[in-house]
């Protein structure tokens, strides 16, 4: 069983906070500019924010080399990984469009979008660890 | 206001004014929605939190698979079926009682695109599946998509089938 403290449930709720109103605009703004009908907006949100996962997910590794303590590495890599990417991203929202996209009939967008959105949110985490072992290799090698 | 002057833009009781920015840009339906995220994403943590007592009848039903049951993201698979259940249900229910209130917006944005937006997740999603690829476990991998995505999409029709039977019996009422 996992314990949660007071701090870590306000640092989630903050990064969750923040997470959704940055995918409420960048859902929004993507959405006034694509009327095709395809949920273009909750797809970058997914990909971008799957891919910030990636590199946070690196921050621990990449922190405590450099000094900082593994708690307070921790407190920040927790907060922006479950909180942020998490409030960000969306699962819920993505499978109601595809649902929404095959009752219209538009079958092959639905399945598209489902399938879609794994494969690339996938390979964008893979990416996001990627860069963030090398940003974490360049920032020790100056201080190194 | 005549056809002459209409904006093309929806109504709203108190007129056309409030919906003459974006919603996206209006910072109170941006707090609202922040609001409900961060509720929605402590719910998350401690729903996922709890979902690891889970593991323990199935490890103790199935001793064999106890690495695996420990490898499985358990809790992030049950958050993203419920949220996707009841987003499902929510906007079905909404879209049933006809037009859009403010009242009515502030409920869909609040609650669907803030609490249930916040309460699922597809970065941890992608995360997981990355790591137990990586793992070298693409069976247990492959097993948590199909169960994500298959049981995402069957909750969210189940959830407007509920909507949709609610809302005729009221109708009959």
């Amino acid at each position: 069983m996992i314990e949660f403290s007071l701090l870590d449930l306000a640092l989630f709720g903050l990064g969750g906070g923040v997470g959704a109103a940055a995918r409420f605009m960048v859902d929004g703004e993507i959405r006034s500019r694509h009327r095709g009908g395809f949920p273009w907006g909750t797809v970058v949100v997914n990909v971008s924010g799957s891919f910030l996962i990636g590199v946070f997910s690196t921050l621990v590794a990449t922190l405590t080399p450099l000094g900082v303590p593994a708690e307070v590495a921790h407190l920040v890599q927790y907060p922006l990984m479950v909180g942020l990417c998490g409030g960000y991203t969306t699962f819920s929202t993505s499978t109601v469009e595809s649902v929404r996209l095959a009752q219209s009939g538009r079958l092959h967008l639905a399945l598209g979008n489902t399938l879609g959105t794994l494969v690339a949110t996938v390979l964008a985490a893979a990416a996001g660890i990627q860069v963030g072992i090398a940003v974490g290799a360049a920032v020790g090698g100056l201080s190194g | 206001m005549s056809a002459r002057f209409s904006t093309g833009l929806p109504t709203t009781p108190e007129g056309t004014r409030r919906v003459t920015r974006p919603l996206h840009r209006d910072w109170r339906y941006v707090g609202l929605v922040a609001l409900g995220g961060a509720c929605g994403s402590v719910a998350r943590v401690l729903v996922g939190g709890w979902a690891t007592y889970l593991q323990v009848p199935l490890i103790t039903l199935f001793p064999g698979t106890a690495d695996a049951v420990l490898w499985f993201p358990l809790g992030t698979l049950l958050v993203n079926v419920l949220g996707a259940f009841a987003l499902g249900y929510l906007l079905e229910a909404l879209a049933r009682r006809g037009r859009e209130t403010v009242r009515r917006r502030k409920i869909r944005l609040g609650i669907g695109t803030g609490v249930l937006g916040g309460f699922t997740t597809y970065s941890a999603l992608a995360l997981d599946t990355q790591e137990l690829l990586a793992a070298g476990v693409p069976w247990i991998a492959l097993l948590y998509v199909v169960l994500t995505l298959a049981g995402g999409t069957a909750a969210c029709l189940a959830g407007i089938a509920l909507a949709t039977r609610t809302d005729r019996r009221r109708r009959s009422l």
